[in-house]
């Protein structure tokens, strides 16, 4: 499904290097979490994968199947990769005002749907859809008269950014620390949203800094990251490794 | 894929097209002679004249007010034609406002709005007159109210802005040459709404609109109001007067959708746009609803008002003022309660981007008399930029223990991180752009009739379209 080779990338503003000659295959069905220091480039990479205008790929393949057909991402405008089943879930969502949740999780929806040739959702039923997809997080009805992430806390904030993922169904879901800042019943909630959207059809990324996500969504692979690379990949039990150890001995730092 | 800051510039402007008119205008410049050949042109009897004159002599006494928060080269009074008029009304001139999506050939005509299009110093015609008298309403060029219905003109003009109201609306009562009249009797919901489309041509002149709309008591009217002018260099002055008059339990709907060419993006060129609106509730629950789409002028002066004076009367102003570029605006409203048990509300939307001024500037007062009266202002401004300004100075004068006054105000920024994040779900920027303006006008838009609504939601994102950056 992703094809990624030797990808090298600086970010526009001083043309720093940021990434070097990365590489990850991901086929459909499956789960794989990036680890790995801050500042080694994991959300970097979930950017790119986006489409982020503040960064440039300068070497490298990127080539994502869709349909059967694949696609060279970088040829791709931000919105026509969502079209094509890309997701990224916010580390840090933005605030929209002005704008309720109801008007943008609908048209979000129906954008994507119009651009796969399906018919759009009327308002009755994508109001049957949202709120049975809002029971599953445990979101209140009143949310959806509300401002996109406004007022929200930073664990209602990530639910959110789940919830547009239930809706959007995409075929590959870059949740980027998702995990991060959640108690421990919003943390099942979130991962309770994970394990359902699973499906042999599509493929998930997890970037996070901690093992505990990982015990309830058990990933296929485990990768480190380091200073814009993957230096090591393993199973689930790279992670419990780094748990124990931290970084330094895959990354030679104080050895 | 940034786009550059500020790609709007008179191309966008598709109303900026000049109508090659043969025009009789009279010679450039101001002064008693030119205020009476103005009205001996117009026929107008002695009364009017007196008025015209009386104007003019206290406009001598006075000055261009400074207070506003707009920085203008000084406008030489002098070098403006006051009178300009195509010589024959000819097909030209009817295509003209059919390319501005205003037909007024018979078979070609709105179905549900009567329009009179008044083109530089003149009305050119008057839409659905026939149906509308056979209603009593009357609705016609107030030149023609003048020759036909004296008495009723007489009585109103000038009873709501005073000819010594304030600098321009005293040149307006000196110079002004058409505009619409509207007279809606006793009981009758008028059957069209009305509408009035402004479209100054010729070069050099100037347009002083006079409308005046009455509506007696239990009748209610929704009047619409469009303008745009060719793309020129120089300036281009637009001093209005309207009036509105309210009887018991009468109301009266004023809708505007103010499109004047604005000026190049360094600011060449425009309309000075300074207007006096204001609307007299003087029936017992009589309602004054005003709504301003101001997305248009390279100045924009401009306070619709109402003097609540009926018991229990309501006053109500909904605005998006939007500047680009080098644009200023400075509007509001003001909402005077005078009876009892009076309401009001504000609802103004300021949008300001590239290095564009926004101000709104509001006045609500309570008089001694005005016991249980209420008002409740909401001032929003959007930025769009770093370089652009919104200011919001609210006035508010209580003068009687019983009254009720709020004002809520906010301020935000549309930035990258939000179009990026609505694009990542699907949404193409010029959607995402959109959906935020709408988002945050929705108040005001909701009162204007559909059709204008979706025009004015068109013009915004058409004003608005590649300055986000």
């Amino acid at each position: 499904m992703l094809n990624v080779n030797d990808l090298s990338l600086v970010i526009k503003e001083g043309n720093i290097p940021l990434l070097k000659k990365l590489n990850l295959d991901i086929m459909p069905g499956e789960v794989h979490a990036i680890m790995g220091t801050n500042g080694s480039g994991k959300s970097t990479f979930a950017k790119c994968l986006i489409g982020h205008p503040d960064y440039q790929v300068t070497a490298g393949v990127l080539n994502y199947t869709y349909c059967g057909e694949v696609f060279d991402l970088n040829s791709l405008e931000v919105h026509e990769r969502a079209h094509k089943g890309i997701f990224l879930a916010f580390q840090y969502p933005i605030e929209i005002p002005g704008v309720s949740n109801e008007i943008f999780l609908r048209e979000s929806v129906n954008e994507v749907r119009k651009a796969n040739g399906k018919i759009t959702l009327d308002p009755y039923d994508f109001a049957k859809l949202v709120r049975e997809k809002m029971k599953l997080l445990g979101i209140d009805e009143s949310f959806l008269q509300r401002e996109v992430n406004g007022g929200l806390s930073g664990g209602e904030k990530k639910k959110n950014e789940i919830l547009q993922m239930l809706l959007l169904e995409p075929q590959l879901a870059i949740l980027d620390e998702s995990d991060s800042g959640l108690d421990i019943d919003a943390l099942r909630m979130v991962a309770a949203g994970i394990n359902h959207f699973r499906s042999p059809e599509n493929a998930v990324i997890l970037i996070t800094h901690y093992q505990r996500l990982l015990n309830y969504v058990r990933p296929d692979f485990v990768h480190i990251m380091h200073e814009g690379a993957i230096i090591k990949s393993g199973g689930p039990e790279l992670a419990l490794q780094v748990e124990d150890a931290g970084y330094d001995w895959l990354t030679g730092v104080g050895v | 894929m940034k786009a550059e800051v500020s790609d709007f510039s008179r191309r966008d402007y598709k109303y900026g097209f000049v109508t090659p008119s043969e025009q009789e205008e009279f010679p450039r410049g101001l002064s008693e002679e030119i205020v009476a050949m103005i009205s001996e042109r117009k026929e107008e009897p002695g009364w009017l004249l007196d008025f015209r004159i009386k104007s003019y002599r206290h406009w001598l006494t006075q000055k261009q007010p400074t207070w506003a928060k707009l920085k203008i080269a000084p406008i030489d009074y002098q070098g403006i034609t006051y009178y300009s008029k195509p010589k024959v009304i000819d097909q030209e001139l009817m295509d003209a406002f059919e390319k501005l999506g205003v037909p007024l050939q018979e078979n070609k005509r709105l179905g549900n709005v009567a329009v009179d299009a008044v083109f530089d110093s003149v009305s050119i015609a008057t839409t659905h007159q026939k149906e509308l008298l056979s209603h009593g309403v009357i609705f016609c060029s107030i030149s023609e109210a003048v020759k036909h219905y004296p008495d009723l003109v007489k009585k109103y003009l000038g009873s709501v802005v005073p000819y010594s109201d304030n600098f321009f609306a005293t040149l307006n009562s000196a110079v002004f040459t058409d505009g619409s009249f509207c007279f809606i009797p006793k009981g009758v919901a008028c059957p069209f709404d009305l509408s009035t489309y402004f479209r100054i041509n010729a070069a050099k002149s100037g347009q002083f609109e006079r409308t005046l709309i009455v509506a007696e008591a239990g009748s209610s009217v929704n009047y619409l109001e469009g303008c745009t002018a060719p793309a020129r260099d120089e300036n281009q002055l637009h001093a209005a007067v309207v009036e509105l008059v309210a009887l018991d339990r009468a109301e009266i709907r004023y809708s505007t959708i103010q499109n004047w060419y604005t000026g190049d993006e360094q600011g060449v060129g425009g309309v000075y746009n300074f207007v006096t609106k204001r609307g007299k509730c003087l029936g017992y629950r009589s309602k004054i609803s005003w709504t301003q789409v101001e997305a248009g002028a390279a100045v924009t002066w401009k306070y619709p008002s109402c003097m609540l004076i009926g018991d229990e009367s309501q006053g109500q102003f909904y605005s998006v003022a939007l500047t680009n570029s080098k644009m200023q605006a400075d509007t509001g409203t003001k909402m005077i309660h005078v009876g009892k048990r009076t309401k009001s509300l504000i609802v103004a939307k300021g949008i300001s981007a590239n290095e564009a001024s926004n101000t709104y500037r509001g006045m609500v007062v309570m008089m001694p008399s005005a016991n249980g009266a209420r008002n409740f202002s909401q001032c929003d401004s959007m930025l769009i930029g770093a370089a652009c300004a919104a200011n919001t100075f609210p006035h508010i004068d209580v003068r009687n223990r019983n009254g009720t006054v709020e004002h809520e105000a906010s301020t935000c920024r549309v930035n990258e991180e939000q179009l990026l994040y609505l694009q990542t779900r699907g949404i193409s920027r010029e959607m995402a752009v959109s959906m935020i303006i709408n988002g945050f006008c929705k108040e005001v838009f909701k009162t204007l009739p559909l059709e204008f609504a979706v025009e004015a939601i068109k013009l915004i994102e058409v004003k608005l379209e590649n300055s986000v950056g």
